[in-house]
Formats: C-alpha cells, sequence, structure tokens
C-alpha cells in the first residue's frame, strides 16, 4: 500500500580502485517509503555521506541501481540528473546552505524562481514554508543575520519548496547546538506528520537518532542493522 | 531578470574587490583612449600641418618627375582631368602648379630660390599661404606680383614694394627672366620653404619659364577621414599611365617613419597595458572561483543547471568589466576634451624632429568617438574572453567534490 519512494539495490562505490581500493558504499540494498523519518548513522567514514549522495543523484555509484519513484536515475545523464534533483528531491546539508547575498525569503523562493514558478505562486508558497519552519517576520534577513539554527530552518524551507519526493540532509544538525538541534528536528518531524514528507538524514547525534522512526547503521560502507528490519523480522516472529 | 539581479548582489559581495576591479578597468580604459587619441591627434596634426604647408594629400606628375625634377618634366594642364579629379569621392580640391628654380638678385644680392606658379583662388582651398602674409598681400588672379618666404625677404634686403629680378632656365633650354613687384611676406613654417620660396601666379609664371599651359603637378586635398591609399589608386587609375601619383607619405618618407615609431611605441605601451589589465581581472576571477567554490557545488546540487549558473559567472564578470569601460570612457571624455583644447607641448628629441620640419610640436588630442568606442570595446572585449574562465571553472565543477572540506 505504502509508496516507494527510494529503491536502491546492491550499490557500491569505490573509491581508489586501482590503489588501495575504499569500499565507502559495500553492495547496499536500501527501500524507504512515502512518509518515513529515517535517520542514518555511523561512525565518521563508515559511508553516510556517500549514501546519501547516491540516492540524491549527487554522485554515480560503481555498481547496482537506484529508483527513485520508479526512474532509475543512475540511467540518466548529468544534466538530467540536475533536472530530477531540483523536481524531485530536497536538500539540506551540514552548513553554508544559504547564499549569502540573498534574504532567508530570496533564497527558499531561489529554488522556485529555478522551476520557473510564478509570483504569485511563490509568494503563496513563502509565506506558508516560513509558518512551517517556524520563520515567521525573519523571512528580510540575510542568513548573517540569523543563527545556526534558524539558517537550517530556511534551507529546509528551501528543500521543502517544489514538494519533493523527499528530502535528504546531511548531518543537518551537527554544526548547532542542542536547543537548536531540538528545534530543527521538531520542524522535521512537525512536517513528517503533518505533510507526510519523507526524511532520511545522518547524523551521529544521539538526542537526533532518538527522534527517528528509522534508524539505518552504516559501518564501514554496509548496513549492520536497521531498526525496520527488525520490525520485520519481530512481526515475522511474532506472526509465527 | 532574477538572475541579473543575483549577479548584482554577488558582485557587492566583496565590494572592496569589485571597486578594485572596476578602477583597474577604467583606468585601462582611460589610458588606452589617452593613448590612442593622442596618437591619432598627433597623427591629424601632423597630416594636416604637412598638407596645408605645401605638399597636398596627393600629387599627380608626369611620370618620372618626382626623380629629376625639371621643367622638361612638365606636363600640358588639363582642365578636364582636373574636373575628373575632383569629382573622386573624398577629393575636396585640385589645384596646378608650376614648379621650378631660379636665380633671384636684388641689387647686390642674388640667391638660389624655388619658384613657383599657383593658381590664386584655387590654392587658398589647399595651403595656407593667404593665411601666412605678415606683411603685404596675397596674390590675386592675373597679378604680376610675387610673394617671398619671409626668410627669403631678410636675406634679399627686399621688402613689399621692392622689385625683385628672377633669372634662370626655361622650358626647352630657354633663358627665363623677368623683373616683379614684391607683393607680400610670407611667413612660413617650414624652415626650407620659409628660406626659399618664391610665389607668383601660374600664368606668370608660365610666361618666365616660356612653358605656355605647361604644369608641373596636380595637387589634391582630401576631406578628413579619407582613406589615402585608396583615393590615391583611384587617382592613378583615373589618370593613366603617363602619370605618376603621390601621397604626401611617398613624398615625405621621413615624416611618415616618424609617424610611424611614434604610433609603434604607444601600441607597445598599450599591449602592455592590456596585458597587466588580463593579469588583473584574470586574478581577481581566480579569487572568486576559490572562495564561491563551495556555493557553486551547493547551487548545482539543489537542482541550478550548469549553463544557469554559468550564465550567472558570466554576468558578475560582464557587469564588472562594462562599469570598469562605462566608467573609463566616461572619464576620459572631460579628459581629452581638456587636452584638444590645451594640447600638449613637446619637448626635446622628438620636439626637434618636428620643428625641423617647420611643424609647431603640439599635440592635441584627437577627440574622434570611434577611438573611446574602439579602446572602450577592446577592454570589454578583454574582460569577456576573460570571463569564460569561471565559465571552464563550472562546466568541470563537481558538486559532490566542491562541497567537501
Ligand atoms: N573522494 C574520495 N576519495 C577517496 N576516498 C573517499 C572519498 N570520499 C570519501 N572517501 C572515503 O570513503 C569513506 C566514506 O566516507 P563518507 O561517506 O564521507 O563517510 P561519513 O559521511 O560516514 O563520514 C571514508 O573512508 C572516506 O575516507
Ligand atoms: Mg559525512
Amino acid at each position: 500500500m505504502n509508496q516507494t519512494v527510494i529503491d536502491a539495490h546492491n550499490i557500491s562505490k569505490v573509491y581508489n580502485p586501482k590503489t588501495i581500493p575504499v569500499y565507502a558504499v559495500n553492495n547496499v540494498h536500501l527501500h524507504l517509503v512515502k512518509g518515513e523519518f529515517t535517520a542514518l548513522v555511523g561512525p565518521s567514514g563508515s559511508g553516510k555521506t556517500t549514501l546519501l549522495n547516491l540516492i540524491g543523484g549527487l554522485d554515480r555509484p560503481d555498481s547496482g541501481n537506484i529508483f527513485i519513484n520508479g526512474t532509475d536515475i543512475t540511467s540518466l545523464s548529468s544534466s538530467q540528473l540536475v533536472k530530477f534533483r531540483l523536481k524531485n528531491i530536497g536538500f539540506v546539508f551540514q552548513s553554508y546552505n544559504l547564499i549569502p547575498v540573498l534574504t532567508a525569503r530570496e533564497n527558499a523562493e531561489f529554488i522556485m524562481l529555478l522551476q520557473g514558478m510564478t509570483k504569485s505562486e511563490r509568494d503563496a508558497r513563502i509565506e506558508q514554508l516560513f509558518r512551517q519552519v517556524g520563520l515567521e517576520g525573519l523571512d528580510k534577513r540575510r542568513p548573517s543575520g540569523l543563527s545556526g539554527g534558524q539558517q537550517q530552518r530556511v534551507a529546509v524551507a528551501r528543500a521543502l519548496a517544489t514538494k519533493p519526493q523527499f528530502i535528504l540532509a546531511d548531518e543537518p544538525t551537527a554544526n548547532l547546538d542542542s536547543k537548536s538541534a531540538s528545534n530543527l528536528l521538531d520542524v522535521m518531524y512537525k512536517l513528517n506528520q503533518e505533510e507526510n514528507m519523507t526524511f532520511i538524514f545522518s547524523t551521529h547525534d544521539q538526542r537526533v537518532i532518538e527522534r527517528a522512526k528509522r534508524v539505518i547503521t552504516l559501518v564501514d560502507g554496509r548496513i549492520v542493522s536497521d531498526t525496520a528490519e527488525v520490525n520485520v523480522t519481530e512481526a515475522h516472529k511474532a506472526d509465527g | 531578470m532574477w538572475l541579473i539581479k543575483l549577479a548584482w548582489k554577488n558582485l557587492w559581495r566583496n565590494r572592496s574587490r569589485t571597486y578594485i576591479t572596476t578602477s583597474a578597468v577604467a583606468f585601462a580604459t582611460v589610458v588606452s583612449i589617452l593613448a590612442r587619441s593622442l596618437q591619432a591627434g598627433i597623427f591629424d596634426n601632423l597630416v594636416n600641418n604637412i598638407v596645408s604647408s605645401y605638399t597636398g594629400h596627393i600629387q599627380v606628375h608626369l611620370k618620372g618627375y618626382n626623380d629629376e625634377q625639371v621643367l622638361d618634366n612638365s606636363m600640358k594642364r588639363s582642365s578636364r582631368l582636373e574636373q575628373d579629379l575632383r569629382a573622386i569621392p573624398g577629393v575636396v580640391a585640385v589645384t596646378a602648379r608650376l614648379e621650378s628654380f631660379s636665380l633671384v638678385s636684388s641689387g647686390e644680392k642674388t640667391k638660389g630660390c624655388m619658384v613657383i606658379g599657383i593658381i590664386p583662388q584655387k590654392e587658398k582651398a589647399i595651403t595656407l599661404f593667404d593665411k601666412k602674409i605678415s606683411a603685404g598681400r596675397y596674390l590675386a588672379d592675373g597679378s604680376n606680383e610675387v610673394l617671398m618666404g619671409k626668410e627669403l625677404s631678410e636675406r634679399m634686403a627686399s621688402q613689399v614694394g621692392d622689385t625683385v629680378i628672377l633669372i634662370g632656365q626655361g622650358y626647352h633650354g630657354s633663358t627665363a627672366a623677368g623683373k616683379y613687384r614684391v607683393g607680400g611676406v610670407m611667413k612660413l613654417g617650414s624652415p626650407q620653404l620659409n628660406s626659399r620660396l618664391m610665389v607668383m601666379t601660374l600664368p606668370a609664371s608660365q610666361e618666365l619659364f616660356s612653358a605656355d599651359s605647361m604644369i608641373t603637378s596636380y595637387i589634391i586635398s582630401l576631406e578628413e577621414g579619407a582613406d589615402l591609399n585608396k583615393t590615391s589608386s583611384e587617382v592613378h587609375h583615373l589618370a593613366g599611365p603617363a602619370y605618376e601619383v603621390l601621397t604626401w607619405e611617398e613624398i615625405m618618407p621621413e615624416i611618415k617613419q616618424h609617424i610611424e615609431s611614434d604610433a609603434r611605441n604607444m601600441s607597445v605601451i598599450q599591449w602592455i597595458l592590456y596585458i597587466l589589465v588580463s593579469f588583473g581581472i584574470f586574478s581577481t576571477l581566480l579569487i572568486m572561483m576559490v572562495e564561491r567554490r563551495f556555493e557553486s557545488g551547493m547551487l548545482v546540487a539543489i537542482g541550478m543547471s550548469k549553463p544557469r549558473l554559468q550564465l550567472l559567472v558570466m554576468l558578475e564578470s560582464m557587469i564588472t568589466v562594462m562599469m570598469g569601460s562605462l566608467a573609463g570612457m566616461m572619464i576620459s571624455i572631460p579628459v581629452v576634451t581638456y587636452l584638444s583644447r590645451n594640447p600638449i607641448r613637446l619637448s626635446g628629441e622628438s620636439a626637434e624632429a618636428y620643428q625641423r620640419f617647420g611643424f609647431e610640436p603640439i599635440f592635441p588630442t584627437s577627440t574622434d568617438p570611434g577611438i573611446f568606442l574602439v579602446q572602450g570595446s577592446i577592454v570589454f572585449v578583454i574582460g569577456i574572453v576573460l570571463s569564460l574562465y569561471p565559465v571552464y571553472v563550472v562546466a568541470k565543477l563537481n558538486p559532490v567534490n566542491a562541497m567537501k572540506k
């Protein structure tokens, strides 16, 4: 019944294949459905960023296929990928997400301009977005006039602006104090609850991990645990 | 439109850098315009001097006259040819002269001089003999008076109203002799002409030299901006193979050489300037792209297409360069105008060289708007070519690598 958003089969990414190969992502299967709120955890260097880059269409796997909403993104050309990302994926990075010369509002509007949305469409959406991320009244500030947490919420607003299939966030709270981190998680969680927006974010912050509905743990590029699988097996056990 | 706005905002993220780049471009534009307009001004001024002092722009002789300037190489004046020459586009005036040599004597004194017969009214449109009269009056048609260079008149101790006697050789070995009243004295710029020139009407000279209806040259004057060599070859085509056609550059090659070497020096300076400015702009672009590497990666990651990002960075450099070259053009206008009204006065070697040829070494700048546009555009084009560098950087950009720390 649940609509599949991300379906990755056997994906691998190897760095330095000719010298000392590093299996940054090693034969990973990943299946995410609409409305999931998933944390990707694991020690530094375990391959979280690489995996997110692969499913976000920023990087290409050396083997395997990645389907986003049914489209095999590994078969798209670079310029098709850019268009695909613009339409289907919202990005929040660890820091420096925003264009410093634009106001908060213009930063969120930027992606809608790239999509060619009309002024009235943009105005309506911006209003809604800033309310949703709790930044009413701050839309005219430049990034330099916002706290780190506020900047990340602008980034979430921007990621959300074009109603993507899912939002991908690589360590969005890594540069935030715990209160701001918790605020950001609140905003993301609310969007997940109210809008059924799918999130996948990497983190190694225990408090953030606790907020996730599903936690996938990576070690050396392999998925070593996935709470969804546990649930499945446990459900299976219960059945039997 | 929003992309242009964003480019504009990006320009001001590092104000001082933008100011420095813009001023460097503006400075280069000003110096290029100044160098070019000075060079053009010098050239125009010299050409006008040369052309109006004696030679005209183009001369037509019987073939061989230039090598052997004797009356036996003279030709029959043809008013038909004169009319046809006048009809060539770019030609503003045509006149005829008979030029020869003779001895002039007055009292005890005798000197060699250059005698030319002119058509007074037509000559006015070419040389400025009429404007250089320092005593007495210019020749009237049919007059039997002579005009003398000031220095010649001083050496001969003859003044306006005195009589001089000319003795020499006429056409086909005849004897030439005549008595003339000095009608005027001309203060001529060229020392050579000032000390040797004797001018009378064409009919008077034809009579003196027994060269009825003969002339040695047609003198042609061109309108400003006319193409000298192109017009010269049209003249040659029209006159036919029996004639030789010489431009002032061919008649006075030393001056031509002098102008050319000055022009070369100027253009070397200009090229050095262009190269310096190119390096300046390029290093700014280099730093800008390094600073913006992460952000460019982020923009491509969230879905900004590379062509769009390339357009953005290109717009940024184009606007910077455009502001610089426009500012440069604006600043140049008053500077060049001032120097055109208050010309630079050369001194030293160059000044002597020009003075030797009888020209005052003052050089107004040319205010030809073409110079502003061409020089402004050259700097602008350099800027555009350099802005291909950020375009290239974006083309090679890999968002994953760009966003790695
Ligand atoms: N461009 C690269 N070249 C070589 N090795 C890389 C490159 N990017 C990442 N790696 C390696 O891949 C592994 C996974 O990195 P990464 O995905 O950044 O991990 P994480 O985000 O979990 O810290 C690490 O061992 C890292 O050193
Ligand atoms: Mg990482």
